[in-house]
């Protein structure tokens, strides 16, 4: 049964068709206790309708599910004591208060009765939600109400945690703010498994990450294996005319470990080393005379992961947004009158 | 980690009071609901009113009752069937909207007794209902309803409509778990009802309908149900029409509980 040795969360070949979708096609995933996992795709990759499994919603097609050891079709009422869930819109009652809402799982996952009031309170206060915490929840902003939603899940402290997509639809703002209650959540032991469809959720959040596809993993790994072993640094420059690009791109080849990727104005180099790339690139145009209009090294994201596994983009909405977030603590971007020289 | 091994299913007593504890916060929950929702308010208190009102003194002077009755006296039991039958379709709409909002899907992975998801909001509903008929019973005495039978066949008369509205509860719960939205769920309810109810001996005598829509009118349950209802509460033969009544809610909630259960078990 559940020992030190077994997987927190666990699935062995699990496939579910619904219909003519195979949503998940022979998946296998194994979970540390008290570790962060990333399962990360675009949408209808089968994230959800994993969840959706161990979590005792729905039942795989075959294949086993395990969580704390417990198979999830078997015994679906301890698997139930032991999991929370926060799913990807806030499952919250929106004509019910905060403190109400809370209140109300309190009861209905058990907690005595003296300690449901002071469990309430106490998570309204640790999301920072006492102060609306007898509005009702339909006057709530997107991330208080994901906050709330999360908070839902913990109020029967379960040692294992399903986010599925925690963050989809917030804004900039509200998602780093529900990033970092979701780091300190995690300090305390408890295994979590979070979808997403954004690279630098996962980045931020995982320890490891799989890459899912159709309803299988196609890679897995720590994010930092992942990068190394899919995806190098790029140096990106642009020029003020396309003739100088073109010029620069020949000129810098011998840094790259491939050819450099000439787009008009702009050109890509992939460099295994970006800082020792940035000084030569800036060192040989000086000495050529070209003039730069920018500069920037970007660290690779998931995004080029993703890419590199599967040919495609992930497509996912506010990527790009998140990317430019990426991009900036990859390098930083050179403005074009610090020119070398 | 060590809980999952220590721990196994709970006795069978502290499901059940686990069951009742669940059944009632959820119950507490659709309740909170209803009155902090105004147009769920209003569906249930000034439209039943208003029903009263305009049947009373709209149509109520061109509808013939039958010898020896006012119609007020003829129309109240009709109108109080009427309204629990609809009420009904709240449950419906109910469900649907918890499931599109997500919460059924939480409430499924809570360890909690998931009997309390569907049981919690039919009494919610009971609990709607009763308080909807109190509410007309009042405003009937007020344009001269009188019931010419005791206090105690009355009541049965009202526990045995409720009994009622509490079955085709059930139906809408079917009916809630099937549907894609609310609206959907609100689309398919009232074509189901408007000819039950109305295609009764609710409002107006079933002799004064042709022939053909007399054979249903007769015996569907609404009319069934009104008529039961109409003999303990202004006098008359009671206990074949009560039989009849009582068996099919009765028949209802034995067919649609199970079914509605099964679907639960596989909504989602």
């Amino acid at each position: 049964m559940a020992g030190v040795n077994v997987a927190a969360i666990a699935l062995e070949g699990v496939s579910k068709r619904f219909g003519d979708v195979r949503a998940l096609d022979g998946l296998d995933l194994s979970v540390a206790p008290g570790t962060v996992y990333g399962l990360l795709g675009p949408n209808g990759a089968g994230k959800t309708t994993a969840v959706r499994i161990l979590t005792t919603l729905i039942r795989p097609d075959t294949g086993r599910a395990r969580v704390l050891g417990l198979d999830v079709v078997e015994r679906p009422e301890e698997v139930r004591s032991f999991i929370g869930l926060a799913g990807q819109y806030a499952a919250v009652d929106e004509n019910l208060t905060g403190r109400e809402n809370l209140r109300l799982i309190g009861i209905l996952t058990h907690l005595p009765r003296s300690a449901v009031k002071a469990r309430a309170a106490e998570l309204l206060e640790r999301f920072e939600l006492a102060d609306a915490a007898d509005r009702p929840a339909r006057t709530y902003s997107g991330g208080m109400r994901r906050r709330l939603d999360l908070a839902a899940a913990l109020v029967h402290r379960p040692p294992v945690l399903f986010l599925d997509e925690p963050t989809t639809g917030l804004d900039p703002h509200s998602r780093r703010e529900l990033w970092r209650v979701i780091e300190e959540l995690v300090g305390g032991g408890t295994t979590l498994l979070l979808t997403t469809q954004y690279l630098e959720e996962a980045d931020r959040l995982a320890a490891r990450v799989a890459v899912v596809d159709g309803g299988r993993i196609i890679a897995e790994g720590t994010t930092g294996e992942l990068k190394a072993q899919m995806a190098s640094t790029t140096l990106e420059l642009s020029f003020h005319d396309a003739r100088t690009a073109a010029r620069a791109s020949d000129l810098l080849r011998p840094l790259a470990g491939s050819p450099p990727l000439l787009e008009g104005t702009r050109v890509e180099l992939s460099v295994d080393d970006g800082q020792p790339a940035l000084i030569g690139a800036l060192r040989d145009l000086d000495r050529a005379g070209l003039a730069l209009a920018s500069v920037a090294l970007r660290e690779p994201s998931l995004d080029d992961v993703f890419l590199a596994l599967t040919g495609r983009r992930t497509g996912a909405d506010g990527h790009d947004d998140l990317n430019a977030g990426s991009a900036g603590h990859g390098g930083g971007a050179v403005p074009a009158g610090r020119r070398a020289g | 980690m060590s809980a999952a091994t220590t721990t196994g299913p709970p006795s069978l007593p502290t499901r059940v009071r686990r069951a009742v504890t669940d059944a009632r916060a959820l119950t507490w929950r659709n309740l909170l609901n209803y009155v902090r929702l105004p147009q769920l308010v209003v569906f249930s208190t000034i439209q039943p009113i208003m029903f009263v009102l305009i049947f009373r003194y709209v149509f109520g002077g061109a509808i013939q009752a039958p010898p020896g009755q006012s119609y007020v006296d003829f129309l109240m039991p009709g109108i109080f069937t009427q309204s629990v039958a609809f009420g009904a379709i709240g449950t419906g709409i109910g469900l649907a909207e918890d499931m599109g909002k997500g919460l059924i899907e939480r409430f499924r992975s809570l360890p909690m007794a998931q009997s309390s998801v569907l049981v919690g909001r039919t009494t919610a509903d009971l609990v709607r209902n009763s308080f909807v008929v109190c509410l007309m019973t009042v405003v009937g005495f007020v344009v001269g309803f009188r019931s010419g039978t005791g206090p105690l066949a009355f009541l049965a008369g009202i526990a045995l409509l409720l009994l009622f509205g509490y079955a085709v509860s059930w139906v809408f719960v079917l009916v809630g778990l099937g549907a894609s939205s609310a609206e959907a769920a609100q689309a398919v309810s009232f074509p189901t009802l408007f000819p039950l109810v109305f295609a009764s001996s609710a409002f107006v005598p079933v002799e004064s309908m042709p022939g053909w829509l007399q054979a249903f009118a007769a015996n569907q349950p609404v009319s069934v149900t009104v008529d039961a209802v109409r003999a303990l509460m202004l006098g008359g033969p009671t206990s074949s029409a009560v039989l009849q009544s009582l068996a099919w809610s009765l028949g209802i909630l034995a067919v649609f509980v199970p079914l509605a259960a099964r679907r639960f078990r596989r909504a989602v």
